[in-house]
């Protein structure tokens, strides 16, 4: 018994210890890189724009030469964008092994005008989001959809294109439209809003978390559908488009959810970055320069 | 309504909580809001049934390999039967293979390759996961069998006992007590490794923990509840183990 106590004592302290744990990672993702003004870092946690008005002059005294000097990256220097390299033709691995798609170049030119240089982390989409929050990544760009629950842990910028879920199915299904795909096989990819709405009890217009498996990227669930293990995959458009490109023998079907704004998302309470961001994306909106680089990716005959 | 979502609701604004109502509000989200606890529980019994699946097939295949291993190395000196040579060249490229790559490359293999159109993906892990225990197992099995000194089973032999009964009598309860802690060892690796079903869309613990992170976007609960969930099950395996062995050496006179 007392030895049975031990263990629930040791057991206790571990799980308390890890809390802590968790309280000062989150903490350290906002301070982190502000070694030299930790005022700037303090405030930017608090969402209140004043106060990290008022610190932003006290911070300019040491800051590292950065055109605006008031905010901070993970990595000194360096913009870290988090991303999943599975979704085309927002991003994807070329054959050299480098990250390209509409995401990295905009990234590349946010970093650019920020005079930073861009480190691209490559996880699965759950994770990319995650590690934004925790501080091992300055922004996510992942071809990420605006939702209101993920603006409450995030901070979103402008939209700079929008997408759609559409539902992929093989030729030759059964499945005509989205009323078809109840008490199918659905496959989509963790974390994305398709893999929400889909996951959804079937009262909300989703389809039942029995009814729907999650893949670590949408190549995966497409490879599970040619296989016969699925009967559909829901994802956004404009990697759905690349997929059917890819593969023959399947098609796609409109789907009926709603028009999804794509933004880069900075870690909540960063208003400082996600300022600098937004005003350069803006910029880099009026100047045509975004919508070069996706004509680049997306031919007109989409 | 209840107690918990009482407790919850009537914690303040996300800004204003301290640590442990900061704590108990991600908790909430991770285990009690719209029953996801459930989801833990059901993920739970994927896992066992993978786990049970897996120990039968891998008991299995471990005692076969192991005994034909065992036989054919213990083999009287100038003999030579072809028969068991075959099988134990097969047998030792199992273990080879199956030891010399990872286990989640196996999955994968089983899962997208061999058993690629497949829509029970519970069994294809369980299965996968089977024969990868068998292979160590096998390993386990044979190094009992062979730390046995040969007199015994000459001895067993000599006194006109068959083969089998030799063994059954003899060799294997000698061997069966020396090999239980590295088998139960093995089993709880194998108890653990089901979690990598979830990389062919098996749905166990930490398939419905990764579901939930995506909708609450907060990683330490889900992952801390399936961590204390393995555990548990960990050392309900090693109480239930510690009671065998100790029933085993009753027996013992020492």
């Amino acid at each position: 018994m007392k030895k049975f106590l031990t263990c629930l004592l040791v057991l206790a302290m571990v799980l308390s210890l890890a809390a802590c744990g968790g309280n000062d990672s989150s903490s350290s993702g906002d301070t982190s890189g502000t070694d030299d003004s930790q005022t700037a870092g303090d405030t930017s946690g608090t969402d209140d724009s004043q106060t990290a008005g008022d610190t932003s002059g006290s911070g300019d005294s040491n800051d590292d030469g950065n055109t605006d000097g008031t905010y901070t990256t993970v990595t000194e220097g360096k913009l870290v964008m988090s991303t999943n390299a599975s979704f085309p033709p927002y991003e994807m691995v070329d054959e050299s092994g480098n990250i390209i798609g509409i995401d990295a170049e905009i990234a590349a030119a946010l970093a650019e005008k920020l005079g930073l240089e861009l480190e691209i982390i490559d996880i699965d989409f759950d994770s990319a989001l995650l590690a934004v929050q925790e501080g091992r990544s300055d922004m996510v760009l992942a071809g990420l959809s605006y939702r209101e629950d993920r603006d409450e842990v995030m901070d979103f910028s402008t939209s700079y294109a929008t997408g759609v879920q559409v539902v992929i199915v093989p030729d030759g299904s059964d499945i005509e439209d989205n009323d078809g795909l109840d008490g199918k096989m659905i496959g989509v990819q963790r974390g994305t809003t398709g893999h929400i709405y889909a996951s959804d009890t079937p009262e909300n217009g989703g389809y039942g978390e029995e009814h729907v498996l999650a893949y670590d990227n949408g190549a995966l669930a497409v490879q599970a559908m040619i296989n016969g293990q699925i009967d559909a995959v829901i994802i956004d458009n404009g990697p759905a488009q690349e997929y059917v490109k890819a593969n023959p023998g399947i098609h796609i079907l409109e789907g009926n959810w709603v028009l999804e704004d794509y933004c880069l998302a900075v870690n909540e309470g960063n208003s400082a970055l996600l300022e600098v961001l937004n005003s350069a994306l803006e910029e880099l909106i009026e100047n045509g320069t975004v919508q070069e680089i996706i004509d680049k990716y997306i031919t007109a005959e989409q | 309504m209840d107690f918990w979502t009482r407790l919850y609701e009537g914690l303040p604004e996300i800004a204003a909580r301290n640590v442990w109502q900061d704590a108990y509000g991600k908790f909430y989200l991770a285990w009690f809001q719209d029953d996801r606890w459930l989801t833990y529980f059901q993920g739970l019994g994927t896992t066992l049934q993978v786990t049970v699946i897996a120990l039968c097939i891998g008991v299995v295949l471990g005692v076969l390999v192991a005994v034909i291993r065992t036989a054919h190395d213990q083999r009287r000196p100038g003999t030579w039967n072809p028969v068991l040579g075959i099988v134990d060249f097969i047998c030792k490229i199992y273990v080879t293979i199956i030891r010399g790559t990872p286990m989640m490359v196996q999955l994968m293999i089983m899962g997208f390759v061999i058993f690629k159109s497949s829509r029970n993906f519970t069994m294809v892990g369980a299965l996968a996961l089977g024969i990868n225990s068998g292979a160590y197992v096998s390993e386990i099995i044979r190094g009992g069998l062979m730390s046995l000194d040969p007199g015994q089973s000459e001895a067993g032999r000599s006194l006109g006992l068959t083969y089998f009964d030799t063994m059954r009598f003899i060799v294997i309860p000698q061997a069966f007590k020396a090999i239980l802690p590295s088998l139960g060892n093995e089993f709880i690796v194998l108890l653990k490794d089901t979690s990598l079903i979830s990389v062919i869309a098996g749905k166990e613990i930490i398939y419905f923990a990764r579901a939930i992170i995506t909708r609450t976007y907060e990683p330490m609960f889900p992952y801390l509840i399936t961590a204390a969930m393995y555990l548990i099950m960990v050392l309900v395996f090693s109480w239930l183990q510690g009671k065998l062995e100790r029933r085993l050496r009753e027996s013992d006179r020492r």
